[in-house]
């Protein structure tokens, strides 16, 4: 036996025999001469199971581990309760595929309506979909939900992640949309012009909460100010930044989107993540993907299925809402039972943790000589720190120690911390950058 | 069985966070969230009984038989999971700094180049998250190409009518105007009607081969040598892959820039619809235009169409390919498409005297069957069919798709399924298609021994219940 397959060469042989074929090539009469392969060049040969997770280690301990992550930017070390780990590695969960056939799929599809319920309540929305790639995919399917007509300019705030407006970039280009960037003024968006600031064109605007910066934006005042002007707002936001912040529905925005990998996904290396889009009653059918929807079956129980697939491309092809076919359904689930389990207790607790720690750690590294905040508004876990010195210096002192410093960019530090960082961690941390600044 | 939030007590959890050992921050009034909100009030293992309920609620590819066509439903090995949970992948930020994420560069490096070796391509980014992603992005590298080389008018990309359905609403997405192409009488292009469309404003062809009938079409060299001369581009939809994987590669056929879906063909997970991997590749000549991560400072391509997502990908999922393809090797790789397509034709032999095949031909890693004639006869339909397989503890194939045969059911079996499972599951049909003319009405109310009965979709429709409401 090679590989997965479970029959022996003697029993497929057989087969064949049954079939009236001599060989494998009979199977492949159709492929032209010229390109059927005898061999498969420039593949090694197989190994065992064994060898091959020798190998697969090997390049897992390349990387370097830090016990200590000061670093966001899209992706959060939040702690993840191990039941996620354990409901999330359930069988049947892992192997399902999308609930096509929901007499044999309403426990995926149950965990799919409550997490659609659960990301209405986090962001104060009506209507969740399934899931979709990331929070930047999230951000650019939200934008183009908003497109009309008449109004085919997408808005983005220019102090978003840049991954994110990226990803928007490259969707408007595909449908030739364009994208227009927002400025913002001391590092949040200044409400007082954004009205002209819009064209008359403007479909949406994209804003992220807390911004790329750690700032917490005025949503509420963004939100009257785009209405006015007959536009959409898409908040992009932080879900645990939520256990804290007014929720973007509460707020006045139009739809939120954003990455759920804080809720019970590890970092990965950013992927896979999830993306979430929630909206009010009166764009539900524009959302883009899956939605899971309750109804009664044949014996007049309550029963889940996959629902208003008109707007999807098995059904519609060129005139779907999206292409959108796979999404993110096991990170969803892990999303689904992180914020099951911690509730809004615990989804709190982990909002103020970060958000103490971030300013207790901001202090203190603002005692050093030459840091500085950049900006004055009020922040979340994320701030923007001025450096003395070069950032890879920092940066590398930090690494010694096991810690991973924040981000280096334009103008010194973004650091990030959450409740997972201790306050001897982050004292080493500020002992070891006054180290570092001071040689 | 009960919701989360039906089972939810005021004041059950459970701690997971200690208590805070710093001094609290004043906290910024105006932006402090009011409004009302609820999430579920649960101890952990009130959680875990009903996670563990829905669990078994759900059939995957461990709960039995899963030919579902067109998905690539093949064993998930355990060992890619294991080692997708190594903390060195897990625990690793995106932005670390590049020196120390030397393994995940080795990981998708690896990956680039064994799938360049099965496909023919010269590039492969795994940025796109699943196929349809992945068809986002390569027609987008065709749009830039074509942009970058003046060539604006090439608008129009061609799409057979067998074609999945993510295809076109790709096209629509990348600014393309779609141009059906008709499948001729043996289920393949219609080459004259490929003629007749072609032209200078011809952006491209999409084209899965095998296709969604499951048969290898004999013109390849022919219909993508006709799009070259007509200064157009060859998109391979990777999606069928594992019938042609380390037999012939899309790259020889004449493609300039493919998918691949690694969750079909490399085995990783559906995770009950994703996540997945839409690796894409190309040849040389779309390169200058292929994605990559802002932040991530990997070196951007001259013309790069940007990029389609955050990061670098569903990396996760690329670890569990690796694993795949490094325990197949070559050997492996050919013995796995060999046995898919051999499984194929054996169930489909099997099943020829039970339910019309569509084409009956050689087919690839999946076959058609076509019900139209015993719907006309007995009022039983497709749909009834499959819902009778459910009582017999199997997951039904691909209902009606391929959209052009009509009363469609497609199966894939995939290479993991012995002999005997095949003919056992032969069997189970021939069971249900006795009892359309035994007990019709009882394949009208399929199934019924399910968790539940059919569900009323068009009232799920009609009046949409999207959440949980106290």
């Amino acid at each position: 036996m090679a590989g997965y397959i479970p029959s022996t060469s003697d029993e497929r042989q057989l087969m064949l025999e049954e079939l009236g074929m001599k060989d494998y090539k009979d199977l492949y009469v159709d492929v032209p001469a010229s390109v059927l392969l005898d061999e498969l060049p420039g593949v090694a040969k197989g190994i065992s199971e064994m060898e091959a997770e020798t190998a697969m280690r090997a390049m897992a301990e390349m990387n370097v581990l830090y016990p200590t992550v000061l670093r966001g930017a899209g992706i959060y070390d939040h702690y993840i309760p191990s039941i996620v780990d354990t409901v999330a590695g359930k069988e049947e969960f892992v192997t399902a595929y999308t609930p096509y056939q929901a007499e044999i799929s309403q426990g995926v599809l149950q965990s799919i309506f409550e997490y659609q319920t659960m990301i209405c309540e986090l962001t104060g929305m009506d209507a969740s979909n399934a899931s979709v790639y990331d929070g930047a995919s999230a951000a650019a399917e939200g934008s183009m939900m908003c497109l009309k007509r008449n109004r085919n300019v997408v808005y983005v705030a220019d102090n978003a992640n840049p991954e994110t407006i990226e990803t928007i970039k490259t969707y408007a280009y595909g449908r030739d949309v364009k994208v227009e960037m927002l400025s913002s003024k001391k590092g949040v968006i200044d409400v007082n012009v954004l009205e002209d600031a819009l064209c008359d064109e403007a479909a949406c605007l994209f804003v992220q909460q807390p911004n790329f910066y750690g700032l917490i934006e005025d949503i509420e005042a963004i939100a009257d100010k785009v209405h006015n002007k007959g536009a959409k707002l898409i908040v992009g936001c932080y879900p645990t930044a939520l256990g804290m912040l007014e929720s973007p529905g509460a707020l006045g925005a139009d739809i939120a989107t954003g990455d759920g990998q804080p809720l019970g996904i590890p970092m990965g290396y950013g992927g896979p993540t999830v993306g979430f889009m929630a909206t009010k009653k009166a764009m539900v059918r524009q959302l883009p993907g899956r939605i899971v929807g309750q109804t009664t079956d044949s014996r007049g129980g309550r029963a889940f299925v996959l629902t208003l697939q008109a707007r999807e491309q098995h059904i519609r092809r060129e005139k779907a809402s999206s292409n959108i076919c796979s999404n993110q359904a096991l990170c969803a689930l892990r999303a689904g039972v992180y914020m099951a389990v911690m509730g809004k207790k615990g989804l709190s607790e982990a909002a103020e943790l970060s958000y103490d720690k971030a300013h207790y750690l901001a202090k203190r590294l603002c005692e050093i000589p030459g840091i500085k905040m950049v900006y004055d508004g009020p922040y979340f876990n994320e701030f923007m720190t001025t450096l003395p010195v070069d950032a890879a210096q920092i940066e590398k002192a930090l690494h010694k120690v096991g810690i991973l410093s924040g981000l280096p960019v334009d103008g010194g530090m973004l650091w990030c911390v959450t409740e997972k960082a201790t306050k001897e961690a982050l004292d080493l941390t500020v002992q070891t950058v006054r180290g570092a600044v001071s040689k | 069985m009960k919701l989360i939030f039906e089972r939810s007590t005021p004041g059950h959890c459970s701690d997971y966070l200690p208590k805070s050992d710093v001094e609290k921050a004043p906290r910024p009034e105006k932006f402090l969230r009011k409004a009302k909100w609820m999430l579920p009030e649960v101890a952990e293992v009130e959680a875990a009984r009903h996670y563990k309920e829905l669990a078994d609620q759900t059939f995957g590819v461990v709960s039995g038989f899963y030919p579902l066509g067109s998905c690539t439903m093949k064993y998930n090995p355990r060992l890619n999971e294991r080692v997708a949970s190594f903390p060195g992948f897990t625990n690793i930020h995106p932005l670390q700094p590049k020196d120390t994420v030397k393994g995940c560069q080795a990981v998708i490096d690896l990956a680039d180049e064994m799938l360049c070796a099965v496909t023919g391509m010269d590039k492969i980014t795994i940025q796109p998250a699943a196929g349809a992603h992945g068809e986002f992005l390569g027609l987008l590298l065709m749009k830039a190409y074509f942009d970058h080389h003046g060539q604006t008018q090439r608008t129009k990309m061609l799409v057979p009518d067998a074609a999945h359905g993510t295809n076109p609403a790709s096209a629509v997405m990348v600014g393309f105007d779609v141009v059906n192409i008709p499948s001729n009488a043996n289920g393949c292009v219609d080459v004259e009607a490929l003629k007749n469309a072609l032209g200078d404003d011809t952006a491209g062809l999409m084209l899965t081969n095998p296709n969604t009938l499951g048969l290898f079409d004999p013109q390849i060299l022919e219909i993508t040598s006709l799009v070259h001369e007509a200064g157009g581009l060859c998109y391979y939809d990777g999606a069928n892959l594992n019938a042609i994987m380390g037999q012939v590669r899309p790259g020889d056929m004449g493609f300039d820039v493919i998918h691949l879906n690694l969750h079909k063909t490399f085995s990783t997970p559906h995770g009950g619809g994703g996540p997945g991997s839409g690796a894409v590749g190309c040849k040389d000549i779309l390169k200058p235009y292929l994605p990559s991560s802002f932040l991530g400072k990997d070196e951007r391509p001259e013309h790069s169409v940007g990029q389609v997502r955050s990061f670098y990908g569903n990396f996760g999922v690329v670890v569990r390919a690796l694993t795949y393809m490094l325990t197949l090797g070559a050997e492996g790789m050919r013995e796995a498409s060999q046995t898919a397509v051999l499984n194929a034709n054996y169930l489909m032999h099997l099943l020829k005297d039970v339910f019309p095949v569509a084409y009956d031909h050689i087919c690839m890693h999946e076959f058609v069957l076509t019900l139209a004639d015993i719907k006309k006869e007995t009022g039983i339909s497709a749909l009834d069919v499959a819902k009778g397989l459910l009582d017999f503890g199997m997951h039904p194939p691909t209902m009606y798709f391929p959209l052009i045969v009509p009363e469609a059911l497609m199966l894939e079996p995939t290479e993991t399924e012995s002999r005997q499972s095949l003919i056992d599951a032969a069997e189970k049909y021939k069971l249900v298609k006795e009892k359309i003319y035994s007990a019709p009405d009882e394949l009208r109310n399929a199934p019924l021994t399910t968790y539940i009965g059919r569900p009323d979709e068009v009232k799920a429709a009609r009046n949409p219940i999207l959440r949980y409401e106290e």
